[in-house]
């Protein structure tokens, strides 16, 4: 069977990964599954490891930027991304 | 405009400044909504033959005028139409008042309509539900817009009532940049019943819904912007104790916060442990401008940032 990729974007309270998730998106490449925005209204795990220990790769974490000279206090998008993946048969 | 029209209170203020959004459930009487479905050129007679053609028959049959931006809201709306009933309802008109001024302008006006999901089954592309997204484009002014968001009949949960995030308005981002994230902890759906009006803070990130009912959603938007400095607007003299300088996290044990501070430092589940504190600095900013009083704080937030000796 084809294998696809299966990613899973987790937001966490801090840039630590043992720290709760507040928001959290699915995307799934075997079409078992269809996610979309508003779908549900609790996180798949409450942490990022959660997410470690049920088998998801971590692929991509966010950086920590430095604050910008009078932008300090300026709040905008969220800061703690961290990507994961499974790769599952289609 | 009404004459008896009833202003926000404090607590409201500093709940619109912490969560940028206010719901007035079910204040439009049944016979203002029956007549606003009427006034739009609602029908359940006729058939639906596709959204096109249903938006087409909406726009020629309906009565909403045409306004330009920048049009005086007093100058919006005939005299006896439902719209501006709506307008002129006492507690309509009081929260415009208090949070834009009655003087304000309309930047624009649109009749939100959302079908079901089976007026699409014979496209082929998936129902999907509107990534959340802040209106317009980024807009770092003190000065604020309001969006009133009218619901002239009951929205259920299947419905797909619109999304909306509860105090994500001072988070500055670029309209749909925000469509990556599916799901924020703590998100709202609109359900209300008849007659209910949101008005949200213009930034506020939100999203709609998949429509899996069998009946029509419809939700008339009204932007709004103000004249003037939005300064006291609500009330001449707000009541609470200053509490600056009340003793923090170490205590006598029932020592409580006022009401506006208790509000202000609510935070929200989806709040990043550090970011959230700036999001509560910003709501203090935020009532400092609203009611004129640049002293005011709590928890010494903003006074220990202003410690600064040059």
């Amino acid at each position: 069977m084809p294998k696809r990729q299966k990613v899973l974007i987790l937001y966490l309270a801090t840039s630590m990964l043992d720290s709760d998730v507040i928001a959290w998106s699915v995307h799934d490449g075997t079409g078992k599954n269809f996610h979309m925005p508003g779908d549900s209204e609790e996180p798949p795990y409450e942490t990022g490891t959660d997410a470690l220990l049920d088998g998801w790769r971590l692929f991509q974490a966010s950086t920590l930027e430095q604050h910008k000279s009078g932008d300090e206090f300026r709040t905008g998008y969220l800061k703690y991304e961290f990507f994961f993946e499974k790769i599952e048969e289609k | 405009m009404s004459q008896n029209k009833i202003m926000l209170t404090d607590e409201q203020m500093a709940n619109f400044t912490a969560k940028g959004y206010l719901v007035l459930d079910s204040i439009i009487p049944e016979e203002i909504n029956k007549q606003f479905l009427n006034d739009i050129g609602h029908t359940t007679n006729e058939p639906v033959d596709s959204v096109y053609d249903h938006y087409s028959r909406i726009m020629q049959k309906s009565t909403i005028p045409v306004v330009k931006a920048g049009t005086p809201l007093k100058e919006s709306y005939e005299k006896g139409s439902a719209l501006e009933k709506i307008i002129d309802n006492p507690i309509v008109s009081g929260a415009i008042d208090s949070l834009v001024g009655l003087d304000c302008v309309l930047d624009h006006h649109f009749l939100h309509i959302t079908f079901p999901s089976k007026y699409y089954d014979g496209s082929k592309r998936r129902k999907m539900s509107q990534g959340n997204h802040q209106d317009s484009t980024i807009n770092v002014n003190k000065s604020f817009d309001i969006q009133l968001f009218y619901f002239p009949h009951e929205v259920t949960k299947e419905m797909g009532g619109t999304r909306y995030i509860p105090g994500s308005h001072f988070r500055v981002v670029s309209e749909f940049a925000i469509a990556r994230y599916q799901n924020v902890k703590g998100q709202q759906h609109v359900v209300c019943p008849a007659g209910t009006i949101i008005i949200m803070h213009m930034n506020i990130w939100h999203g709609a819904g998949v429509n899996n009912s069998d009946k029509i959603r419809y939700a008339f938007k009204i932007r709004l912007m103000p004249t003037k400095k939005q300064e006291l607007l609500w009330t001449d003299k707000i009541l609470y104790d200053d509490q600056k300088n009340d003793a923090i996290y170490w205590t006598d044990g029932n020592r409580k916060l006022n009401n506006i501070g208790t509000i202000l430092n609510q935070t929200e589940p989806w709040f990043e442990n550090d970011s959230g504190r700036l999001d509560i600095i910003n709501r203090i900013k935020f009532w400092r401008y609203i009611s004129a009083d640049n002293n005011f704080d709590t928890k010494y937030w903003l006074t220990r940032l202003e410690n600064d000796f040059q």
